[in-house]
């Protein structure tokens, strides 16, 4: 899933254009939540990264000794990794928005209070 | 229904025990936590939940050959390994071996953020991983309630904890799952309503600044189990349960009777001192000698060859050996030879748990035939009453199971009825001799005197403890004339006076003697004189006798001259003349 073309993007405050992103999906098995992560996480990434970004996916069923690296608890688990610093975002990803801002894609509103514009 | 069978009764398959090697919370729980079920152990900060779980899992690889997993979701990894290392445990090599797997699961409220549905698989995973990679079959959670701390969907952590639980047990592990203690509840967060089998709860209490670590099971489903609070430990052999009371009385009862190591004390004992294994309390107030005696003690075990430990908790040895010096008896020569072992404290300086359990090693280490204790009454500045009287007792109890003669002194305080036992241990110990200071006329002298003495006869009477450079002396004291018992120089003046009275009593004799002799010589003196006096008057009556016979034959002869003058004179009336006449 490497899709590393720099495109342009607006809305994106603390990533630069040029900012490679590399995402680790963590997921145990095809259960449904996991699918709905990836895809959520698919979806996300066209609309906001598009061309700029990784994803790699790692079932924790086959490589469970991989739980330990990142910190695993939680099924499905996003990871960040780049860029620094890691940030985890935990779920099915279905509120978009909290995503984003999860991802520093988007600033946090104070409060909160922003409502979905998506 | 009243006979209680000792022997395991016949009934259906019993809860399968998991023993911890943890000791003392085996006996209390009757032979360990559930088998194949997780067990809640659940304390505030600092109680020793987390080295309760590390110790089950080290003793199960080390006794049992039970593998275990800790999963950590606080302490990291290498600082447990440093925190258990000073308790002898080599985590890194069990690691090294696969016999051990430490994981430790940090989540960073701070680089997290939920969003949407999730479950915990990843934990399940990294767990059921964990067990799979060294075949664990003990397992430690501590604390998963950081969960609640982490995460905000604390229905979604309750559903997984509940999941999480029967997953374990249908793996067949035994956990140990640690929880904080809540405000009102065992645990912060309820976890206690999940695991339901066996419920542990560590405490640690403050008491005049002392602080006591204390476990209480505080439910075991489908097993019996003690339900006191029992204090427990902490030291460089790990954990420490106390049963508060042995758990039975079967301890055997020597015969043998040894020595006091003061003739004149044996002398009060009908059995010529105190019974092997038995326990003596000597109780008296500052300076009745009480540590003179126990010096005497340590002298004659040491005499007969035994190895004799002396906890001193308000002298140090040193001191100890110069005073037993000034009264003649050689300690010195004792530890020197390796039969005498002093072990001094300071009462302040530890838990009384902690005062127990030192002794103990020691006593196991040197596995003695005698012990003191000087003065288990400092043991009261260590904790409180209570705390002080079961710690002795189970002392006394340990002490007696290993037949160790035990000589415990204890400071009553001045004004005190001696009566009161001070610490409440009187009615332990099998003998209890009292020391008293008499003060009269200006003096202060010692008292001793045997309140009990358990399956032996004893004087009633109370001596005079002397104390010179040839040791203790025991004197019969003298009873004054209203009552009170006479000692010190009362008694020798009283002696002195018993002298004189029996001096004055033999001259008194004396002269009525030589009186009497005057008197008989008078007497005779004057029976002699009576008699001279007769013997004149008897005399006197035989010379008159004599006199008139003479007179009278001198009359007749002179008649019969005239009777013969007058015949010849041829006159035969004279004769009728004469008879006239006289």
């Amino acid at each position: 899933m490497n899709a590393a073309s720099p495109q342009d993007l607006c809305n994106v405050p603390q990533a630069g254009p040029q900012t490679e992103w590399e995402l680790r999906l963590y997921v145990a098995g095809q259960s449904a939540r996991s699918v709905t992560a990836f895809a959520n996480l698919k979806k996300l990434c066209e609309a906001h990264l598009a061309g700029r970004y990784r994803i790699e996916v790692i079932d924790l069923l086959e490589n469970p000794q991989l739980s330990r690296g990142d910190q695993i608890v939680a099924i499905p688990t996003l990871v960040r990794i780049l860029p620094m610093p890691i940030r985890k975002i935990i779920g099915d990803l279905s509120n978009t928005e909290r995503t984003l801002v999860g991802l520093q894609l988007r600033p946090a509103v104070p409060m909160d209070a922003r409502p979905c514009d998506e | 229904m009243s006979r209680r069978p000792k022997a395991a009764p016949p009934l259906p398959p019993r809860l399968e025990k998991c023993p911890t090697g943890i000791r003392g919370l085996d006996v209390i729980t009757g032979g360990g936590l559930p088998r194949g079920r997780p067990t809640l152990v659940c304390g505030g900060a600092g109680s020793g939940k987390t080295l309760i779980g590390m110790e089950f899992l080290v003793r199960g690889i080390q006794q049992h050959d039970e593998h275990g997993v800790f999963m950590s979701f606080e302490e990291r990894a290498t600082d447990l390994a440093e925190n258990v290392a000073s308790l002898g445990y080599d985590l890194n090599t069990l690691i090294a071996d696969k016999k051990l797997v430490i994981d430790q699961v940090t989540i960073d409220r701070g680089e997290i953020m939920e969003t949407g549905e999730y479950d915990l698989d990843g934990l399940f995973i990294r767990l059921s991983a964990a067990i799979d990679e060294v075949g664990a079959r003990r397992v430690v959670l501590d604390t998963i309630e950081t969960l609640f701390a982490a995460l905000t969907s604390t229905h979604i952590i309750r559903s997984e904890l509940r999941r999480l639980f029967g997953w374990l047990k249908e793996k067949g592990v035994t956990a140990i799952v640690t929880g904080e203690r809540g405000d009102g509840t065992l645990t912060r967060h309820g976890l206690e309503e999940y695991v339901s089998d066996c419920v542990i709860a560590l405490d640690q209490r403050v008491i005049d600044q002392i602080a006591t670590r204390r476990l209480r099971v505080v439910k075991y489903r489908g097993s019996a189990h003690g339900t006191n609070e029992y204090p427990f430990l902490i030291d460089e052999q790990g954990i420490t349960v106390l049963p508060i009371t042995a758990i039975d009385l079967n301890y055997p009862a020597s015969r043998d009777v040894v020595s006091t190591g003061i003739a004149k004390l044996d002398g009060m004992f009908a059995g010529k001192g105190y019974f092997r294994g038995g326990s003596l309390l000597v109780s008296g107030t500052a300076g009745t000698g009480k540590s003179s005696i126990s010096a005497h003690f340590a002298d004659a075990a040491c005499r007969r060859g035994e190895q004799c430990i002396y906890f001193a908790f308000e002298e140090s040895p040193d001191q100890i050996v110069r005073n037993m010096r000034s009264i003649g008896i050689d300690l010195e020569n004792w530890a020197e030879k390796d039969l005498l072992h002093f072990a001094a404290f300071r009462p302040s300086t530890f838990g009384l748990e902690v005062h127990l359990s030192t002794m103990l090693k020691r006593i196991d280490e040197l596995k003695p035939q005698a012990v003191i204790v000087d003065p288990v009454s400092s043991f009261m500045a260590a904790g409180t009453d209570l705390d002080a009287s079961s710690m002795l007792m189970r002392m006394i109890d340990l002490l007696k199971t290993r037949q160790i003669t035990a000589l415990l002194t204890s400071l009553t305080s001045a004004g005190h009825p001696v009566e009161q036992s001070e610490v409440g241990i009187s009615s332990l110990t099998d003998t209890w001799v009292v020391l008293r200071n008499l003060e009269q006329a200006g003096e202060r002298t010692r008292a001793l005197s045997i309140v009990k003495s358990r399956g032996m006869k004893h004087s009633n009477q109370a001596r005079e403890l002397v104390l010179s450079n040839q040791g203790v002396d025991l004197v019969e004291v003298f009873i004054g004339p209203d009552g009170s018992i006479l000692t010190g120089s009362a008694r020798v003046a009283q002696e002195a006076a018993d002298r004189a009275a029996a001096v004055a009593q033999t001259s008194d004799i004396a002269r009525k003697q030589a009186t009497m002799l005057r008197r008989r010589k008078a007497v005779e003196a004057r029976i002699a004189e009576m008699q001279a006096d007769l013997a004149a008057e008897a005399e006197e009556v035989d010379v008159t006798i004599e006199m008139q016979a003479q007179a009278a034959s001198g009359r007749s002869s002179a008649r019969i001259a005239q009777a013969q003058e007058r015949e010849q004179a041829g006159d035969p009336q004279t004769g009728h003349h004469d008879g006239d006449r006289r």
